[in-house]
Formats: C-alpha cells, sequence, structure tokens
C-alpha cells in the first residue's frame, strides 16, 4: 500500500506544479478575453513550429544554458547572485567595448577578442559584489542590486553619450557592429553552432567540476555550513571570489553573445531579463546540473513562444513570464507540502 | 526662499509611496519575515489601485483594492515561508517575478489612460504658519498619512505593549513563545499588515505620484525600499529619513538635469539609485568604522548608535512552534 501510495505523490508533485501553472494561465487568458486554446497552440508552434522559430529557441536556450550554469555554481556556495543582470550587462558593454578596438579585424581575430574581454567584465563585475560581501560585510543582495543599477546607468550613458551613434544617441543603441564581427550563423537561421557548442561545453565542465574536483566539493561545504567549512581548513574567502569569478564569466560570455549573436550592437536592456530567468531555473533544477539543459530549452520555448503570441495574437508577452514564475513557484511549494505530509 | 519650499515640499509628497513600501517591510522583518517581492507587490498594486479607481471612478476603492493585493501576495510569502518552511528568499524572489509580469499582462488596458487622482487638502490654520506651513501642510490625505504611518509606528514599535511583542517575534521567537504568544500567527499578521502597507504604496505610485499606468511604471522603487529598510536598521524614524534621502536624491537629479551639464539627461533619472544602494553599501562597511575609529569615544558611541543597528536576530528563520 505504501508503494503505490508513494508512487501517487510522486507522480502528483510531478505533474502538479505544471497543472496549476497551467490552469493559472488559462484564468487569466480567460479573463482578459483570450482563447485558451489557441494560445497554446500558438505557443508551442511559436517556438518549435517552424526552422526559424526554432532556431530562434535555441539562441535563448545557448543564454539561458550558459547563465543558469554559472549561477548554480553561486548558488551551490550558498550565494544569491541577484547581480548576474548586472554582470551580463556588464559583459555586453565590454564585449562592445573590445569591439571598438577591433573594428577593422577579420571575425577571426575579433570575435575571440570580443568575447573574451566580456568574460572579463563579468566576472569583474561579480568580483566587486563578491569583495563588498566577504570584506565589507555587505549583503550580496543589495551589493549585485546597487550594481544592477549602476551597470543599467552606465549602459544608457555610453548609448546616448561617448558611444552615440552619428546621427546622434537613440534608443536603439549603439552604431550596429560590421558585419565581420557578427558570430557567424546558420544560413537564413539566426542560430549559431558554435555557440551551442560553446554553451553545452560550458554545462560539461561545470557538472564534472562540481561532480569530481576538490574545488567543488569545497563550494559544497561552504554552502551548506560555511563556519564549519573554514573550521575545518576550506579557504573560504578565495574559493567564494572564485564561486562569484566563474558565474561572472559566465554572465559575462552571455552578454557578449547577446551582443554579436543577436542585436549586433550595444542596446538599453540588453541583459532581457536572463539572469534572473536562470535563477528561476536553478531554483527549479533543485541545484541539479544535469536539469539545466532541459529546463533551459523548456523556458527558452515559453519565451520566445510568448514574443510569438504578442506579435500573432496580440496578447502581451509577459504571459510567459508569469508561466514561468508559476512553476517554479508551485514547485517549490509542493516541495514544503510533500515534507510536510511525509513528516506526519 | 520660494524655490527651497517649493523643493523641500515636492520631497515630502513625492516620498510617501516609498515611506509606506519600506515602512511596511519594516514591519514584517521586525517579525521576522523578509518579503523580498516588494518590487513586484508595487508594480502589480499600482497596476490593480489604479485599475479599479479607474473603472469604479473611486479613489477609496482603488487604494483598497491595492492593499488587497498586496496582503494576497503577502500571505504567500508567508504561507511559502511559516507553514512550508521555505527559504524565504526563494518565495519573495519569485513572487517578484511573477507580481511584475502579471503586472504587465494584465495593465494592458490601463496603459496611459487618464484617471482620477489624489486631489490637495491644505490644513486650514496650519497652512498659514511661516515656513512649516506651505511645507508640510499644504499636501494631500496620502502625504499626512504617511506622516501619521511614521509617528504611529515608531510609538506602536517603542512604546506599546504589542509593539514590544512584535520586537520580541523578531529577535527571540523562543523566548516570546515562552511567555505565551503565538508566534506563528503574530508572524503571519504582521506579514500581511506588512504587505498591504506595501500594496497601499502601489496605488500612492498611481494615483498620488506618478498619476496612472504604464508598464514597469514603478520598476526599481521596491527594491530601493527595501535597501532603505536596512539603511535604517529597521527603526521606523531612521526609515524614514533614508526614503527622504532618496527622495532629495531624486529632487537634485531632476535639478541637476537642466544645468546643461555635459551628461545625457537619459543618465540623470537612474542615478538616485545606485547612489542610494552605494549609501547603505558605505554605512554598512568595515571602512566606516576605521573613520569612526579616528574621533573621540564619546562621538564615536553616538555615531556608531545613531548609523548602525543590527537586523532582528531571527530575521530569515524558521520557527519550530512545538
Amino acid at each position: 500500500m505504501t508503494d503505490t501510495r508513494n508512487l501517487f505523490v510522486r507522480i502528483t508533485t510531478a505533474l502538479a506544479p505544471l497543472l496549476v501553472a497551467l490552469i493559472i494561465a488559462v484564468l487569466l487568458l480567460v479573463a482578459t478575453g483570450a482563447p485558451p486554446l489557441d494560445t497554446f497552440v500558438k505557443l508551442f508552434t511559436g517556438s518549435f513550429g517552424t526552422p526559424s522559430k526554432q532556431a530562434d529557441t535555441f539562441v535563448v536556450w545557448v543564454s539561458l544554458a550558459i547563465v543558469s550554469a554559472g549561477l548554480l555554481i553561486t548558488f551551490i556556495a550558498g550565494q544569491w547572485n541577484i547581480g548576474v543582470e548586472g554582470q551580463i550587462m556588464m559583459g555586453s558593454i565590454f564585449a562592445t567595448w573590445a569591439a571598438r578596438g577591433v573594428w577593422e579585424q577579420q571575425g577571426i581575430v575579433g570575435i575571440p577578442v570580443i568575447i573574451l574581454w566580456a568574460m572579463v567584465g563579468g566576472a569583474f563585475w561579480a568580483l566587486l559584489v563578491a569583495v563588498l560581501k566577504i570584506y565589507g560585510k555587505v549583503n550580496e543582495i543589495f551589493g549585485g542590486l546597487g550594481f544592477n543599477f549602476i551597470a543599467t546607468a552606465f549602459n544608457i550613458y555610453l548609448i546616448f553619450g561617448p558611444w552615440k551613434q552619428k546621427t546622434g544617441g537613440t534608443l536603439s543603441g549603439t552604431e550596429i557592429f560590421p558585419e565581420a564581427l557578427w558570430m557567424p550563423t546558420l544560413p537564413e537561421l539566426r542560430v549559431s553552432p558554435i555557440a551551442i557548442i560553446i554553451a553545452l561545453l560550458v554545462l560539461v565542465v561545470i557538472y564534472f567540476s562540481l561532480r569530481g574536483t576538490l574545488w567543488g566539493l569545497q563550494l559544497k561545504a561552504i554552502g551548506k555550513n560555511i563556519r564549519a567549512a573554514f573550521v575545518l581548513g576550506v579557504p573560504t574567502n578565495p574559493l567564494l571570489l572564485s564561486a562569484y569569478a566563474v558565474c561572472g564569466a559566465c554572465a559575462g560570455l552571455v552578454g557578449a553573445f547577446l551582443v554579436i549573436i543577436v542585436h549586433h550592437r550595444l542596446i538599453p536592456s540588453i541583459s532581457s531579463g536572463y539572469g534572473f530567468l536562470g535563477i528561476l531555473i536553478v531554483l527549479l533544477s533543485s541545484v541539479n546540473a544535469l536539469w539545466l539543459a532541459p529546463l533551459a530549452l523548456f523556458f527558452a520555448a515559453v519565451s520566445i513562444g510568448s514574443t510569438a503570441l504578442q506579435l500573432e495574437l496580440n496578447i502581451d508577452s509577459s504571459l510567459g513570464g508569469v508561466l514561468q514564475g508559476v512553476l517554479v513557484l508551485v514547485v517549490l511549494l509542493m516541495q514544503g507540502i510533500k515534507e510536510k505530509v511525509i513528516s506526519k | 526662499m520660494e524655490f527651497f519650499i517649493a523643493i523641500l515640499a515636492s520631497i515630502l509628497s513625492d516620498s510617501a509611496p516609498i515611506i509606506f513600501a519600506s515602512l511596511g517591510e519594516t514591519l514584517n522583518e521586525r517579525g521576522g519575515v523578509i518579503n523580498l517581492s516588494v518590487e513586484g507587490t508595487m508594480l502589480l498594486s499600482a497596476m490593480a489601485g489604479f485599475a479599479v479607481a479607474f473603472t469604479t471612478d473611486s479613489l477609496v476603492l482603488g487604494f483598497l483594492a491595492a492593499m488587497i493585493v498586496g496582503a494576497i501576495v503577502a500571505s504567500l510569502v508567508a504561507f511559502g515561508s511559516i507553514t512550508l518552511k521555505r527559504d524565504q528568499v526563494a518565495v519573495g524572489f519569485i513572487l517578484t517575478l511573477v507580481a511584475g509580469d502579471l503586472s504587465s499582462f494584465l495593465g494592458v488596458p490601463f496603459v496611459r489612460v487618464p484617471g482620477p487622482q489624489i486631489e490637495s487638502l491644505p490644513i486650514p490654520f496650519l497652512r498659514d504658519i511661516p515656513f512649516i506651513g506651505p511645507v508640510f501642510f499644504e499636501r494631500d490625505i496620502i502625504t499626512y498619512l504617511s506622516f501619521t504611518l511614521i509617528i504611529g509606528m515608531w510609538l506602536w514599535f517603542y512604546k506599546t505593549q504589542p509593539g514590544l511583542q512584535l520586537r520580541g517575534i523578531g529577535e527571540r521567537p523562543e523566548a516570546s513563545f515562552a511567555r505565551g504568544g503565538n508566534v506563528k500567527l503574530m508572524r503571519y499578521v504582521y506579514i500581511l499588515l506588512g504587505g498591504a502597507l506595501i500594496g497601499f504604496a502601489g496605488a500612492a505610485f498611481s494615483l498620488h505620484v506618478k498619476l496612472g499606468w504604464s508598464h514597469r511604471a514603478t520598476a526599481g522603487f521596491g527594491w530601493i525600499a527595501l535597501a532603505i529598510v536596512i539603511f535604517g536598521g529597521w527603526d521606523p524614524l531612521k526609515v524614514a529619513f533614508g526614503a527622504y534621502l532618496f527622495g532629495a536624491l531624486r529632487a537634485s537629479a531632476t535639478t541637476l538635469q537642466s544645468s546643461g551639464l555635459e551628461v545625457p539627461v537619459q543618465v540623470f533619472p537612474l542615478l538616485p539609485f545606485p547612489l542610494m544602494i552605494l549609501t547603505l553599501v558605505i554605512f554598512n562597511s568595515r571602512g566606516l568604522d576605521r573613520v569612526l575609529n579616528y574621533l573621540p569615544l564619546g562621538a564615536r558611541r553616538a555615531l556608531t548608535r545613531l548609523l548602525r543597528s543590527n537586523p532582528p536576530a531571527a530575521l530569515g528563520t524558521h520557527f519550530e512552534q512545538e
């Protein structure tokens, strides 16, 4: 009897969140007078329906996979790296800075420079949060928020100031990069195979460094109990700094891709909320690296699908964000309910 | 002088929403629960408050709806963190994203439509006091309420029995429980009250300061309110000071914007946000201790007491009521 009961509990806890998220979405759609069934069909066809939509979904997947892999590292070390949005933005800013330096170069020279410099920028921005946290006792959530605000203001300053277009500063962003500095993509599609390979590499490296290295083990120890880890001889400060640097470098890489694959210029809201989505993905994965790739694909599909909703059914694309958030919330609450039921 | 009075007066009334939000958060954090959803809650309640006031043509109903929305979001934080013992930060963070997106989704029909707004309400006699009158008493009901809340919450915290009990459940819930207090119930009550105040703050934006609703209209203000609670050391008077400081930063940004500096004008409205957080960072960092150490003992003690305070000891922790 207990077996069937356990199975029942397991199946319901796995499916209930999706169901609840769907029900809430249906209620919202009905309330705003939109046809629910059409919307869900469109959400799917809008993200996987044609090769070009699939390609777009994978473009977003690359960003979400890389940023969530980086966030996994800070989460394992018990850190709420809310500054990740600013770190992506700083990556884009550094990428544009590098691009301005190699403006006339061939892509084979320019693109690696841009990517590396963006990773340096992201890591630098993350290290600032880490230094404040470790040496200034400033909570990383507020340090991160502060640096997000600074990055946003700095980005706007650059777009309307020193890096404005020849015709004047506009919200559309800086001058478009020369095509030589665009990341090569598949013909007619926006997706770049090199970027997908890099994202897979990042996922694999993160997975194995958490499973099979002393570094990963020590980070976990810090996440569980930083004081105990310190007493047992774990060098907590250098490790925390390294965790932030790795996460920041991943965010910077995403920032570079957003500039050289997606927009081909620096725009005001370049980070597109991917950093916060990455946090949702890591929360949903129960901090497990194996889940990141499929979850990132699901989130990417919902994001791209909901943009299609906006264009084709005139339903606001924020519906996608509501769906993603409600799903994570219900999963989190269900875990709590499950523990309560089991302990009784 | 006229100019000075006008600036002070505008800081006082423009800061009202931040006062409500940061004091609401102070209330639940004093009880030991962090509600990290302020940013999203304010967006959603600003939208809901405006939408209800617009459709019913009643400002009172608008504010009421916004408070209910705030309390509903807060109840999810309470259920997740108190009853189900999930990470308070995680629940609040997710809710902030959900509520923010929900405000964009449901707010579409109300974007940039002109709607009702709070009228100014000068107080007779008091308005005739030189200087003080025009600064404080030619405002509107929302601003007067914000003054009342600051003083009222301070009296409640430090001069009443229930206020003492509230501080108890945030500092030492075990002790409070041992004295017969129902810690979980009280935490629920205070987080709902705090949430309602944060909701009120949202409506104060859309019906009082920024007038109307547009996509992400209050973006950034919720995060600032959270930061101000820390800046103010969970003390209503200091929190209010932080909120007015932020208001002053915003007013100076607006003044500087028209002064013809060689910085793009688009940057100025963004500056108060990082500056406010930087102030918080400087006040909280250890570097300040070194500076303070150069001061004579008496001054150092007084300044430390003024600038520093420890968070409620049980903030963010779960309490097992057995």
